[in-house]
């Protein structure tokens, strides 16, 4: 699954911590999606959204 | 209560959860020892040993409820770390266990098979499934 999490953040400016911090996850598990290797569940990636006030479709993106 | 008031509460719990795991492990692992080795260097009496095999049991629960509470409050990656060491270090635990048991019971090892070996082999498993866990996802 791909996601825009990178760059949403970098346009809000703030650290992987910091983003980290807002969502309720470890630093590690924001670098894990942000580089692909972790899919989020659908309760944090609702959670993402409605931190960055988008739909979740514009934030995540089926790779099929 | 602002997010990042909320995430301080969030790690203060996961925190505060670890220590009170390594607290109930150690309690755990005094009673281990003291049921194991007070009937030989400390008393002799049968009921005395009962009951410190007792305090041990009940520490273990203790030690078990204390772990399921640290795993419920890690975020969802660190649970799916967790959960894959686990997976691998019951998976290497009872192929390897069955395995030396059954040297054992061919007589093809001069020793017996003891637990505390195959305590070692899971342990060990579940520390080295904890890494690639962690170095996988890094």
């Amino acid at each position: 699954m791909k996601n825009r999490l990178k760059v949403l953040r970098a346009e809000q400016d703030l650290t992987q911590a910091q983003l980290a911090d807002l969502l309720d996850v470890s630093r590690q598990t924001v670098n894990a999606i942000e580089t692909g290797k972790f899919d989020p569940s659908l309760p944090l990636a609702f959670k993402a959204a409605r931190l960055f006030k988008l739909p979740i479709e514009s934030i995540f993106e089926d790779e099929q | 209560m602002s997010p990042l008031t909320q995430n301080q509460d969030w790690k203060n719990t996961n925190k505060h959860n670890t220590t009170r795991l390594a607290k109930w492990t150690l309690a755990w692992v005094i009673s281990m020892a003291v049921a194991n080795f007070g009937p030989q260097f400390i008393w002799q009496q049968d009921l005395i040993t009962i009951m410190a095999i007792g305090t041990n049991f009940m520490m273990g629960i203790g030690m078990i409820l204390a772990n399921r509470r640290q795993l419920l409050g890690l975020d969802e990656l660190q649970q799916k770390i967790q959960l894959n060491a686990m997976g691998l270090s019951l998976g290497v635990g009872l192929i390897v266990g069955l395995s030396y048991s059954n040297l054992d019971t061919t007589n093809l090892i001069a020793s017996h098979a003891e637990i505390s070996h195959l305590v070692i082999i899971m342990g060990l498993t579940y520390l080295v499934g904890i890494i690639l866990g962690h170095r996988k996802y890094q």
